[in-house]
């Protein structure tokens, strides 16, 4: 089953997903286009991975200065960075390079502590896809990367879908890619993950309980390039869905 | 959701909900006169940690900022999340990480939010601030700020919170709040909110510039220098003049 939240007629509702669109839980059946997208679930935790697939580490280690790969390079978002499909991403005015991340994004169904590699997909409910932008004109080197580069309002994009876990075979056998205005700049695929994501729940769990509704974004592959105003950015992975996002600028906001 | 406070507000564990009540009775039933009463964190919102937010942490660094792999002083908030499971209330245990002894105590003012904050300005704000309550955010021992793992800051309890939040009308300036913290009795740190980069209008001004902080949420101001560390068995308690006492025990705990 393929799940959302979508706002519609004055209310949020739970959907699934329908041959003419979506069905709500009440029975309704709208157009794709006739809702308004929110993330596809109440986010708890939002953990995200840096330098996740070896060609990225490549691509980003001159900045990077990375030596030794001893443990997974993790951090946190807020639920407030979150947006849903269709929606839209500001690009400040001024800046040189912001760019969009797709990325797998795990979505953990129930607690769980101390979980060992062989039971870390019985806490998986389900992947979404997420686009994870970062700034990179924002970059400082303390606590890297800083909420500045990787936690502005508008630059999590998570969706369409929640997509149960028991419809997806394999989760690391994923195509994956983004266009940007109907042109692929980014390709890779799910199995070429540095840490998978039973390592990624066995590790994350080894400290911290993990709750239903906390999110793994589990990192992305290279050709990550520049966005402008304007610009369509679509972020895919196969069989879990299509989200769609429109880069704007500052004028929309006041700014 | 706008989140008002005219007195203080705790969660008392086994209470159904969070209540209002005179500052007084909070201190009362979180002393040691309220018989061991635990508390429950005071608000389940976004925890932010604001770093070298002191500027005697910051000059702990001295001229390392213009260093490898610093290259130069901050410029923006540096920040970090203290993700939902650190989040622990007034006198509830707080397991020491196995393999780790001790612990870094990072006793901070955690700044609540009452209203949904976006691109405020230092001027107005205060005025999105519902009150404030006393932070532990403790730290497995770390020396580089530049990339730590996470899980320095995010195992499961390493942010008590509480035991209330103080309303805001209470707390005259936040920014000459005297912070204390004292191992098993014996004062081992003192500092004062008189001593941030950011005061507390400032931080709120530029982090809200390019992140909303809705109601609920907990900013906190960062820790001063010398943070003094504990181990198991030893308790700790952190005082803000008008804002609260906050008591937390370390036990061991599993093995690695």
């Amino acid at each position: 089953m393929k799940r959302a939240k979508v706002a519609y007629a004055g209310a949020i509702h739970d959907a699934v997903e329908h041959g003419a669109g979506l069905r709500l839980a009440d029975g309704r059946v709208v157009a794709e286009e006739a809702v308004v997208w929110l993330p596809p679930f109440e986010v708890g935790t939002v953990i995200a991975l840096g330098l996740n697939y070896a060609d990225h580490v490549k691509e980003l280690s001159k900045e990077l200065t990375l030596t030794s790969k001893d443990e997974p390079l993790a951090f946190l978002k807020s639920p407030g960075a979150l947006i849903g499909h269709r929606g839209q991403t500001r690009r400040p005015a001024g800046v040189k390079f912001m760019h969009y991340e797709c990325e797998l994004a795990v979505v953990i169904g129930r607690s769980a502590k101390n979980v060992k590699r062989e039971n870390a997909m019985a806490c998986v409910a389900g992947y979404c896809v997420a686009n994870d932008y970062a700034i990179r004109d924002y970059l400082e080197n303390y606590y890297r990367p800083n909420l500045r580069v990787k936690n502005r309002d508008t630059c999590t994009v998570l969706g369409p879908w929640l997509v149960d876990a028991a419809d997806v075979s394999d989760p690391h056998r994923l195509a994956l890619r983004t266009l940007v205005n109907g042109k692929v700049t980014q390709q890779g695929n799910t199995r070429d993950m540095i840490d998978d994501i039973p390592a990624l729940i066995e590790y994350l769990s080894s400290f911290m309980t993990l709750g239903a509704g906390d999110v793994i974004l589990t990192g992305t592959p290279d050709g990550v390039v520049n966005v402008n105003v304007g610009d369509e950015v679509v972020t895919e992975i196969d069989g879990i869905g299509r989200l769609v996002n429109t880069v704007v600028g500052d004028a929309l906001f006041g700014r | 959701m706008i989140f008002m406070l005219n007195q203080a507000l705790a969660h008392l564990q086994g209470a159904p909900l969070a209540t209002e009540a005179p500052v007084a009775r909070w201190e009362a039933l979180a002393s040691t006169a309220g018989h061991g009463q635990a508390f429950l964190p005071p608000t389940r919102g976004t925890v932010y940690g604001t770093l070298l937010n002191h500027r005697d942490a910051l000059a702990e660094l001295g001229e390392q900022v213009n260093a490898a792999p610093y290259k130069a002083p901050p410029q923006a908030p540096i920040l970090y999340i203290k993700p939902r499971n650190t989040v622990v209330g007034h006198r509830v245990p707080v397991r020491v990480p196995g393999g780790t002894t001790e612990l870094e105590i990072g006793a901070t003012l955690g700044v609540v939010i009452g209203r949904t904050a976006s691109r405020v300005s230092e001027a107005e704000a205060l005025a999105v601030v519902a009150g404030y309550t006393v932070v532990n955010d403790i730290s497995v021992p770390h020396a580089s700020v530049y990339r730590p793992s996470m899980r320095f800051k995010c195992h499961d309890g390493l942010c008590p919170m509480g035991p209330a939040i103080v309303a805001r009308a209470l707390v005259p300036n936040p920014d000459a709040l005297d912070i204390a913290v004292a191992i098993d009795g014996k004062t081992v740190q003192h500092s004062n909110t008189a001593g941030l980069v950011r005061p507390v209008a400032r931080l709120i001004a530029d982090v809200t510039e390019f992140m909303t902080l809705f109601p609920g949420d907990v900013l906190t101001v960062g820790v001063a220098a010398d943070a003094p560390r504990a181990c198991a068995g030893q308790t700790v308690t952190i005082t803000i003049d008008g804002v609260g006492q906050l008591e937390n025990t370390l036990v061991a705990g599993a093995a690695a």
